[in-house]
């Protein structure tokens, strides 16, 4: 019994602890810029979601340690984990928003839809960088979200040009059968849409093959329809333990795998190693440089892995996954520097961010100053365009690591432009009323 | 000394069947609506309104919903989080077909929709009894979460595939929707959930409640003394199955403001159920304090290392605070495998006695 009155009150020393903490007044430092990162390194999504969190903190930690934050101003990090969860997504946010965060990367689609109408009342940008709302990319409707480079229906469109491509030609098209093996969650279905028009615009038929995310580790049964009705193609949109389970089980049913092409998400490192010797071929799009043979990535080695003052793994630098939370951070980093030029400002809020980020153009010679050329392809977000539709690139395993394998490719902007804002048009008269956009263009 | 009811007499009827008999529980009760109505309201910032006390009572509401028919009448169910979901896409599907109706109406409406499905999957708890009813109630659960994400009309066709709440006004507030301020969300959500927990309050305590805890007790005996055992059971199911659904659609509306079908996953229907086991089975306060201790705690938890000055990463906060949280679990229910309802009559009696226990 006495141990038990000890524990009580350690128990309640905590929660007072606790409490004061969630009650007290928020301090809002002055002099440094705020950037939460929503982060999830445990859960089922860990496996993809650990990389990401440490290219994210990697490159703007070694901003702090190297130039000392931007403009002169430190950056104030804080991580907040997320598990992939949207109930623990939307109390990160609430309990990061009042310190004056600039912007929020919530990598996950449940999470982003969850923001995305918050982001004009809290005046916070959202910036889901090639995932979220496809429709976000239209910026005349939704001027606090941004999903540079890409929305899915770029990277779907781009899946069906590289296969026309390896076919002779999208008109050779006609008659093939291509799968398409997703997430049964909003980030599988959203290219659905565009899936569709595209097949009957080309002639191919489109199979559906969708994973429950419950069980996405156990995905025999999806490649025994595989098995079955023999697509020519197969492409992916996984995530988390998705991607290696699906990759094992290609292998498995000897599905050739140069024929195998995944979304950027399903292009981690060690997605395709799980499928050993027999992943090799194994194709994924991708935005984000391959290799770590970067000088940015270099002074990331120098100032904060080998400072201590990271948790990443120094192999994994390099890394798809890795390499794209390093594109995220650069994206956030050369907002806050657009914005400081912009306002004149050095400590910046989550309107003059949204400017920055409205302002971007991540343009070649800017790339090579910052010590990434070649690291990604130049970007421009401009007021109507919030995703811009930039050209992704294919990238093969070799067995032990991606090499690119293509040039890079354009997105069909043609057919997917009118789409995106017929479904920004349709989600707006959903959640009608909506804010109209009365927020000045900076370009 | 502190919960003598000695010298309390009562000299009606009425005051004898009071639902609070005696005047340290009624102060009690009182202290605690005016902390609630009055104190939170006043003191609290917004992440304590919609990070803690929102999900707190939603969550709270879902465990007096779960408690009903796992607690009261004895029929186990890990179908819980399906139901919240058919209250969440129901009062979704009724605000955007009625744009113009009160937004609070649809949301216990929406608890209709819920408790005719409940009462549907209770149809085999006539036959099966114990885990063997968990089982068809499990079914219940994948079925529906399949609904949810296969049938688009539910969803308005929507590309994402989630439901994403409207604003929505009431008497010149913004109740729902990204606009709403956290504190009218929480006036309708703490409304709600005590108008809920006092009409239960008095439901359990009558004839229904009696019949519920005759089934639950001994099912054979109940029926020959004149309890119709399918009436009774798919009542508690349909009960049970609208406080539930009510609970899922004020979690959409009120507190997440978009879901996708898996908020509404087995995760939930767990998350519930150990909050009813924790709290108590067979208790309304009970399904509070294993609200809290469930919610509140781990969201505390995470606050106490940046308070000591310590400075650790975020995911070993995580880790820490799922470890120590699991430990307080089984601690308690080896301590007392009946809940804090019964640690909190523990109390009181001891609280009686005190200071000279015999």
């Amino acid at each position: 019994m006495k141990d038990f009155k000890q524990l009580a009150i350690g128990a309640a020393v905590a929660l007072g602890v606790g409490l004061t903490g969630v009650m007290a007044p928020v301090a809002q430092a002055q002099d440094s810029n705020y950037v939460p990162l929503l982060t999830y390194r445990t859960g089922p999504y860990a496996g993809s979601g650990i990389h990401i969190a440490n290219g994210m903190h990697d490159y703007l930690k070694m901003l702090n340690e190297r130039d000392g934050g931007i403009g002169g101003v430190k950056l104030e990090l804080e991580e907040c984990e997320t598990g992939y969860n949207a109930q623990k997504g939307v109390e990160c946010y609430e309990a990061t928003k009042g310190k004056g965060a600039l912007v929020y990367n919530p990598y996950s689609t449940g999470i982003t839809l969850q923001l995305i109408p918050k982001a004009s009342v809290d005046k916070i940008p959202v910036l889901s960088m090639g995932y979220g709302l496809s429709a976000a990319a239209d910026g005349n409707v939704f001027p606090w979200v941004f999903n540079v480079p890409d929305t899915y229906w770029d990277g779907a469109s781009v899946v069906i040009k590289y296969i026309g491509e390896q076919e002779g030609g999208l008109e050779n098209l006609k008659g093939k059968k291509i799968g398409y093996i997703f997430l049964d969650a909003g980030y599988g279905r959203e290219p659905i849409p565009l899936l569709e028009q595209l097949a009957e615009k080309y002639g191919f038929e489109l199979l559906q093959y969708a994973v429950p995310g419950a069980e996405m580790q156990n995905q025999s049964s999806q490649w025994l329809n595989v098995r079955r009705d023999r697509p020519d193609y197969m492409v992916m949109w996984g995530w988390g333990a998705m991607n290696p389970t699906a990759i094992k089980e290609a292998v498995k049913i000897r599905f050739p795998m140069d024929k195998f092409i995944g979304v950027w998400w399903s292009a981690g490192d060690d997605d395709a190693a799980a499928g050993g010797e027999g992943a090799k071929g194994y194709k994924a799009m991708n935005f984000s440089g391959v290799g770590s043979d970067f000088p940015a990535l270099a002074d990331i080695q120098k100032h904060v892995i080998d400072a201590g003052l990271s948790s990443t793994d120094a192999a994994s630098v390099g890394g798809t996954l890795y390499n794209r939370g390093v594109l995220n951070s650069v994206i956030i980093a050369e907002g806050i520097r657009t914005a400081q030029e912009l306002t004149g400002k050095k400590v910046i809020t989550g309107e003059d961010m949204r400017m920055g980020l409205e302002a971007l153009d991540l343009d070649e010679a800017r790339l090579e100053e910052l010590g990434l050329k070649g690291f990604a392809h130049p970007m421009k977000v401009t007021c109507e365009d919030h995703a811009g539709s930039h050209p992704v690139f294919i990238q093969q395993w070799n067995g032990e690591k991606w090499q690119q394998a293509s040039d890079w490719i354009e997105p069909m902007t043609d057919l997917v432009r009118p789409l995106l804002e017929a479904a920004a048009k349709e989600y707006a008269e959903k959640n009608a009323p909506w804010p109209a956009r009365t927020e000045p263009c900076p370009n | 000394m502190f919960y003598r009811e000695a010298g309390q007499f009562k000299t009606s009827y009425k005051a004898d069947q009071a639902l609070f008999p005696i005047l340290q529980d009624r102060i009690g009760i009182a202290v605690i609506l005016i902390i609630a109505f009055a104190v939170i309201p006043a003191f609290a910032n917004d992440f304590f309104l919609t990070s803690i006390m929102i999900p707190f009572l939603v969550f709270a509401l879902a465990a007096i919903g779960l408690n009903i028919l796992t607690g009261y009448c004895g029929q186990l169910s890990l179908g819980t989080g399906a139901f919240m979901g058919v209250g969440a896409y129901a009062a979704y599907k009724l605000t955007s077909i009625f744009p113009d109706a009160n937004v609070i109406v649809m949301v216990l409406v929406s608890g209709v929709f819920s408790a005719a499905i409940g009462a549907v999957f209770g149809l085999p708890s006539l036959r099966i009894k114990g885990l063997y009813l968990a089982v068809t109630t499990l079914a219940a659960q994948f079925f529906l979460e399949w609904c949810f994400i296969r049938i688009p009309w539910l969803y308005n066709y929507n590309a994402s595939g989630a439901i994403e709440v409207p604003r929505r006004e009431m008497f010149g507030f913004i109740v729902t929707g990204a606009e709403a301020l956290p504190i009218t969300r929480y006036f309708v959500v703490l409304c709600i959930t005590a108008g809920i927990a006092f009409l239960m309050a008095n439901v359990l305590r009558g004839r229904i409640g009696r019949s519920w805890m005759m089934i639950r007790d001994m099912d054979i005996a109940a029926e020959l003394m004149g309890v119709r055992p399918l009436r009774t059971k798919l009542m508690a199911f349909a009960v049970s199955s609208y406080i539930c659904g009510v609970a899922g659609a004020m979690m959409v509306f009120f507190w997440l403001n978009a879901a996708e079908p898996s908020s509404y996953s087995i995760r939930l229907s767990f998350q519930i159920l150990f909050m009813v086991i924790l709290g108590g089975l067979g208790s309304l306060g009970g399904a509070f304090m294993g609200a809290a201790f469930i919610w509140i705690l781990p969201v505390l938890l995470k606050f106490v290392p940046g308070l000591l000055g310590i400075d650790i990463a975020a995911e070993t906060v995580e880790h820490a605070t799922f470890m120590i949280v699991g430990a307080l679990i089984i601690f308690f229910l080896i301590v007392e495998p009946h809940g804090f309802a019964r640690l909190w009559q523990i109390a009181k009696q001891k609280l009686r006695v005190w200071p000279f226990p015999y």
